[in-house]
């Protein structure tokens, strides 16, 4: 799948590396994109047959340049990446020095979502690494006139033990360009217990500079010349500007003038959505200016569009038969002939979730002689290409994207239609433009996480246990922002924890009722993962309840014995990955189970009124997840959360430090939806505008702290960023019943109903 | 016009004296260490100090901030590390750090006032502070530290 080659002598350096270094290019396709075509022949490397890409440079003072091709918003993974590429390559991380790169498909996929990135590129950081090293070592052992066998490496350095002999990798770069990379099969990889940084890990390369001031995200980017703008966007979804009145705009004092922007072309996809834009000396006059303006809206289809009423419709929806997914055995069946009192039904509801990351979304482009150049907090810096190229017609190549620092992501940094915005409007004024988006922008124009409404059925035997189970989920698609026709799940959505539904049990339907979307729909953090977790994994705790078992106990004997669930004639994604490198082992989420349990000490703790624990499972992104959580209630119904204790099998772990991280985050992460998220409509317009009515959690409403322990594993490794969320939101609302007797079933807490 | 202190550096300004601080700050002065959250004093991300007091500068009108000193987060670690950066730093804090600036600007005045922080302290004076990353076991651990250390 990958090939490298030296491209140094091709001349082909692109600013990463200076005069004399040594560059190696690996090309690379993504198993995931494996059917995407290559690119068409407009650059040096893509004479060759695959996507060729830089990710090593040795200058001969010997400092290393390795490549961030991926993009930077919390998760580390600026750092992580490169430091595979450093271990492999025997360097010293102190002489390491990271560069960002630019959007090309030359490096295969940068698309930072779906907590891939470590999975995705981890074998190919190493050739990387293994390559520069292989031919570090050639050079020395011919200056040295010794076989190569002789020779080791230690950080940054050559050495031959025989005679003591040592070379610095500065003092090898021009040498080893000379040789030819070596093919895969020559390569010799460290065995892991060589790795000095994999699996023991570093903090952010970007540390530092995080804690200072000096990091350099998105909303801080400026070049000369540049006017910021505000937009505003049409209030309902699809709608337009029939009509608008600047005068006033223009009166504000560093306002330069306003500019309309079209509305999208169905299907949204990553379009502006259109509107009228206010030019200004700074960002707070173009706001001003903004307020000023009168603007009169054709609202459109969606203008009807009420939260309240969709629910309504979402639930009825779920409780009718529709889509089959997955079976086993016949659950219908064995429904209709179960006797009345052992059959249980529940109706469990998530709402649109908005992503809300702390820096809102900014863009600045100019357009000059045919081109464009960006700086954006961009997940997706190929994505902006592509729509910004398709937006002012210019071919992609022309479409320079720099990646700065993400203020967070979660996804809503994939979607560029903020960084589309900019570019048109640089294009139709002539100048820089920086679009700022206001916290309110942010709120009301998001791609939300999809509302989601679940139906439950099951039937038990004396024990409790089911002997049948329907589950019938039914949310917009994502797939909606790129066909307006679609209503149903697509695959890779239901199989985010809805097809894979893991017991083992005897009679299974598993279904997917159709929904319109009336907003955009997108990807959020850990995705549909969020509602399928939550639903699954609480009618669980509903069952082990009425059963009077314990939950865990009861937990365990649905998941059964350690088997490999069999999707054949299942339509099973699997997160893009192969079901023989990753199959679905249920004795691994056993296993997490176990352990969560364990570190605990949940055999010892007894939930009484006030004070709750409660425990969920769940495996996404292909990493088995555990989560105990332990609550206190007051009278008051106010809740906090003393502890949670997670338990992650994600196979191997490149760097545990931030993995604890990315799971004590998906915590806090997971508090903001059970307690507070919540995005409703009226009349098409989005009724939440900034953090007083779209809550986050704050450090006295989040955990206080949670304990995360990471099963050691050679299995390959799989995701850390998203799988924590799910199992948390369930695991917290289990906890909630325990301490209260009250059953979540519909997000958030703050409109259940049930407290206050 | 108005005139005040910026990191030990006098400026004036003759522009609209509405204008917040913060963009002030970020558009005008270039300081874009400040950052912008929400601009309704919600979120804290904006957190500099006047005469030596946290305040959200995304809703304190250069008018308000006229004649008194502004210390940014650039300034706190000009000349070495402050404890509390370091702290942040030993223990990891940050992911996405766009909210720490502002978390750090806060921390600072909270040891100031309350030099051994109880968690119900850091909770009190730190809940205005929102990180979407879901840092604040760590900005706790942190603030903890700082207070050690100087101790």
């Amino acid at each position: 799948m990958s090939q490298i080659e030296n491209v140094s002598r091709r001349g082909f350096l692109r600013g990463v590396v200076g005069a004399g270094a040594f560059v190696l290019a690996v090309r690379y396709v993504p198993p995931i994109f494996a059917d995407e075509p290559a690119p068409d022949g407009q650059t040096e490397a893509d004479r060759a047959p695959f996507h060729p890409n830089l990710f090593v440079g040795i200058e001969t003072d010997g400092t290393v340049h390795i490549v961030a091709h991926r993009s930077e918003m919390g998760t580390a993974i600026r750092t992580t990446l490169p430091l595979v590429v450093a271990d492999e390559l025997d360097a010293d991380w102190n002489r390491v020095k990271i560069d960002q790169a630019i959007g090309d498909k030359r490096y295969g996929d940068q698309n930072t979502d779906g907590s891939h990135s470590i999975r995705s590129f981890f074998d190919t950081m190493r050739e990387c690494g293994a390559s520069a090293r292989w031919m570090l070592v050639q050079a020395a052992a011919q200056k040295w006139n010794v076989p190569t066998t002789e020779c080791s490496t230690e950080p940054h350095t050559v050495v031959h033990a025989k005679s003591g002999r040592k070379l610095g990798y500065g003092e090898l770069a021009s040498a080893a360009a000379k040789f030819d990379v070596p093919k895969k099969d020559q390569l010799t990889f460290k065995k892991p217990a060589d790795w000095r940084y994999i699996g023991k890990g570093k903090t952010s390369y970007d540390l530092e500079n995080l804690c200072t001031g000096k990091a350099i995200y998105g909303m801080d980017a400026k070049i000369d010349g540049m006017i910021y703008a505000s937009i505003e966007h049409p209030p309902v979804y699809g709608g337009k500007v029939k009509s608008y009145d600047e005068q006033e705009a223009l009166k504000v004092s560093g306002v330069h003038q306003t500019m309309l922007i079209d509305p999208f072309k169905p299907p949204a996809a990553f379009q502006p959505l259109g509107g009228v834009a206010v030019l200004a000396d700074n960002s707070w006059a173009a706001f001003q200016g903004r307020k000023k303006l009168k603007i009169t809206w054709e609202n459109g289809a969606n203008e009807t569009y009420d939260s309240t009423e969709y629910k309504k419709e979402l639930q009825e929806t779920a409780r009718k038969p529709s889509k089959v997914i997955r079976t086993v055995g016949d659950a219908n069946a064995a429904l209709a002939t179960a006797s009345g009192a052992n059959v249980i039904e529940a109706e469990y509801y998530v709402p649109l979730l908005a992503h809300a990351p702390m820096e809102p979304l900014v863009a600045l482009a100019e357009y000059k002689d045919g081109k464009a150049t960006i700086w954006a907090p961009t997940q997706n810096p190929q994505a902006v290409q592509a729509i910004v190229s398709t937006e002012l017609g210019i071919p992609k190549e022309n479409v320079i994207c720099n990646v700065t620092l993400l203020g967070g992501g979660f996804g809503r940094k994939s979607k560029p239609d903020y960084v589309a915005e900019a570019a048109v409007l640089s294009k139709k004024v002539g100048r820089p433009v920086k679009v700022v988006w206001t916290r309110e922008d942010d709120i009301k124009f998001d791609y939300y996480n999809a509302v989601a409404g679940m139906y439950f059925k099951a039937a038990v035997d004396a024990k409790g246990k089911p002997t049948a189970w329907l589950q019938r989920s039914v949310f917009p698609p994502i797939t909606s922002i790129f066909d307006v026709n679609a209503v149903y799940g697509d695959p890779p959505h239901l199989a985010q924890g809805w097809t894979d539904m893991p017991y083992d049990l005897p009679n299974l339907s598993i279904e997917n009722g159709p929904a319109k979307a009336h907003v955009r729909i997108g990807w959020l953090r850990s995705v549909a993962n969020i509602y399928h977790g939550f639903g699954i994994q609480c009618f669980t705790d509903e069952l082990a309840h009425r059963a009077r078992r314990d939950p865990l106990e009861y937990l365990l004997d649905l998941i059964g014995p350690a088997r490999t669930i069999d999707f054949k004639n299942v339509e099973y994604p699997n997160y893009g990955a192969s079901l023989d490198t990753y199959p679905w082992e249920t004795g691994r989420l056993r296993h997490v189970t176990e352990l969560v349990a364990e570190k605990s000490g949940w055999a010892k703790k007894k939930s009484a009124k006030g004070h709750g624990f409660g425990i969920a499972t769940h495996r996404s992104f292909l990493t088995y997840v555990a989560t105990v959580v332990e609550v206190e209630v007051n009278d008051q119904g106010e809740i906090r959360i003393p502890r949670v204790d997670t338990a992650v099998d994600a196979g191997l772990i490149a760097n545990p430090e931030i993995t604890r991280a990315q799971f004590e985050g998906a915590a806090v992460f997971g508090t903001s939806i059970v307690r507070t998220g919540e995005i409703t409509a009226k009349n098409g317009v989005i009724q939440q505008s900034n953090f007083n009515d779209y809550p986050v959690a704050r450090i006295n409403e989040a955990p206080q702290r949670t304990n995360v322990y990471i099963v050691e594993s050679s299995a390959p490794p799989a995701g850390v960023g998203e799988p924590g969320v799910p199992p948390f939101v369930a695991a917290f609302c289990n906890a909630i019943y325990a301490a209260t007797g009250k059953r979540v079933r519909n997000l958030p807490l703050s409109s259940s109903g049930l407290f206050g | 016009m108005v005139k005040l202190n910026v990191n030990g550096v006098d400026h004036t300004f003759d522009g609209d004296p509405s204008m917040p601080l913060l963009w002030y700050l970020r558009d005008i002065l270039g300081l874009t260490g400040t950052k912008f959250g929400c601009g309704m004093a919600l979120c804290g991300a904006c957190t500099v100090h006047k005469n030596g007091e946290a305040i959200r500068s995304c809703v304190t009108p250069l008018s308000a901030a006229a004649g008194s000193k502004i210390r940014t987060i650039e300034d706190i670690g000009a000349n070495g590390l402050h404890p509390v950066q370091k702290a942040w730093i030993e223990v990891n804090a940050p992911q996405c750090g766009y909210c720490q600036s502002g978390q750090i600007m806060q921390a600072i005045a909270l040891l100031k006032s309350k030099p051994h922080p109880t968690d119900q302290d850091i909770d009190d004076g730190m809940a205005g502070n929102i990180c979407r990353c879901g840092t604040y076991q760590r900005i706790r651990a942190a603030i903890k530290l700082a207070a050690e250390k100087s101790a």
